[in-house]
């Protein structure tokens, strides 16, 4: 080995040693600077959006808020875009995305993910009056859909042959025809579920039962496994204590999901 | 051009293309019949009926003929319900056809009935008939003649109108035709397969009207 190749094997040595070094860790950094630095949607109600006073409000901005307050630091919202929240945990703009992140085996290569933190799912949903726990259930209902949606190609393979399922053109068809009783059950997703209740309609659509199930969770870069446990802590206890359930209560209008 | 066209992808669904066909036929067999018999009640009641029918059959036509048909099929399957009325998707489709020509064939009758000569009402009236009897056996049959032609392209037009009674679910041909693309994503070719039917499906109605007429109107003046 001359003296040049032992020179360039040191200086990767030290980047290599250098970089973790460079981010530190997150956790003692947050409490160092006092503050939370959070990616939140603005264009994805109710999980966040822009409120009458143009900040940020919704699930994950008040879920965000919770762990700042809990770790006893500010909170600094960033508003990002579902295509570049990544990229900012990525090039270190911020600690945490919290923004209706699903998980999955491609973002699980490049960051890593807490536990989840919202329901994020496709459901068949009703009035109380209607009992249907499972596909077979729907036994002679009428359940409304949006056409050529998720929930329409998964309910049409699970539902049974007497179900009859209407579809609707758009999401507005499908919850006007529930509201106006043209069909007993609608199938579709939490969040469109939310936006029915939140207009507090006389018929009002509790989960019956799940059909593809999505939650979120939140993301930050990989090997912060000291921010990773505290976050973690933090949100075990916020779903014990009743905390998270509030925040779900008020945006989706519904408790969170036993299995959450 | 790089598109492959795929029309066996559409094969596997042509029993919902049919069942589609169906129900389009259904409807506007229904909704002609339904339709006309309103118009002439209509178009009686404009010109011959007692005077405080009159402003309402106007108020119909007039209120009919000046909105869109999607919004008056929305107001039927969305609205009704808050006023305790609910109809199913065919049934509000069936209202909605039936009382949408209704209104244009009362128009196109009335004018039909207004070409009638003076002289057949006097002709009427000294054989002693009643009004009643003079619009049925004098002046009906040949105010329908006369604008028969332009009755059965109204047909035509309420029935490639029923396209737009997909939107409440109404399992008609251009629901079948939406339903299929979202399951194949063969836009081109299931577009394709559906104009074609319902050009054939117009044509073959207009042919039958044009028969109809012929056989109801044979030896009736022109």
């Amino acid at each position: 080995m001359n003296r040049r190749q032992l020179l360039l094997t040191l200086c990767a040595a030290a980047t290599l040693a250098g970089a973790p070094a460079a981010h530190a860790d997150a956790l003692a950094n947050i409490m160092k600077n006092g503050s939370l630095r959070v990616a939140v949607p603005q264009d994805f109600p109710p999980f966040g959006s822009v409120g009458a006073d143009l900040k940020p409000v919704g699930y994950d901005i008040d879920t965000a808020k919770l762990i700042a307050s809990r770790l006893g630091v500010t909170v600094e919202l960033v508003p990002v875009t579902s295509a570049n929240r990544i990229a900012y945990l990525q090039t270190n703009k911020v600690d945490l995305v919290i923004s209706s992140m699903g998980k999955n085996a491609e973002r699980e290569k490049v960051i890593d993910f807490t536990d989840a933190y919202a329901p994020f799912f496709n459901g068949v949903f009703g009035p109380a009056s209607i009992k249907a726990a499972k596909a077979a259930d729907l036994s002679g209902k009428t359940i409304g859909v949006t056409r050529g949606a998720v929930e329409d190609i998964e309910l049409s393979k699970i539902a049974p042959a007497d179900a009859t399922i209407k579809r609707y053109e758009d999401n507005n068809g499908t919850i006007s025809a529930f509201l106006s009783n043209q069909v007993q059950l609608i199938a579709t997703g939490n969040v469109v579920a939310a936006a029915i209740l939140a207009r507090n309609p006389p018929k009002k659509p509790e989960t019956k039962f799940l059909i593809k199930d999505s939650p979120c969770f939140i993301g930050l870069n990989k090997g912060e496994s000291a921010l990773q446990a505290k976050v973690n802590a933090i949100l075990a206890d916020a779903k014990k204590d009743g905390s998270l359930n509030t925040i779900s209560r008020k945006w989706l209008g519904s408790d969170l999901p036993a299995g959450l | 051009m790089a598109y492959r066209f795929d029309f066996a992808s559409i094969a596997d669904y042509t029993p919902v293309l049919a069942k589609g066909l169906g129900v389009t036929v259904e409807l506007i067999a229904f909704g002609a019949v339904a339709g006309v018999a309103i118009g002439i009640a209509a178009a009686w009641a404009r010109t011959e009926g007692p005077r405080w029918l009159r402003p309402c059959i106007t108020t119909y036509v007039e209120l009919i003929r000046n909105t869109p048909f999607l919004i008056q099929l929305f107001f039927i399957f969305f609205g009704l319900p808050a006023l305790g009325v609910q109809l199913g998707e065919m049934q509000a489709a069936c209202l909605a056809m039936a009382v949408n020509l209704g209104a244009y064939s009362a128009e196109i009758i009335r004018a039909g009935i207004a070409a009638t000569p003076r002289g057949q009402y006097e002709a009427g009236a000294s054989l002693a008939m009643t009004r009643l009897e003079v619009f049925r056996h004098i002046v009906l049959k040949p105010a329908l003649a006369r604008i028969w032609p332009a009755l059965s392209s109204q047909i035509v037009i309420v029935m490639l109108g029923s396209a737009v009674c997909s939107q409440i679910a109404a399992e008609d041909l251009s629901f079948a035709a939406n339903f299929i693309q979202s399951r194949n994503f063969r836009a081109f070719e299931v577009y394709i397969v559906t104009t074609v039917i319902y050009l054939l499906l117009a044509i073959v109605l207009r042919q039958l009207l044009r028969l109809l007429g012929q056989h109801l109107f044979r030896r009736a003046p022109r």
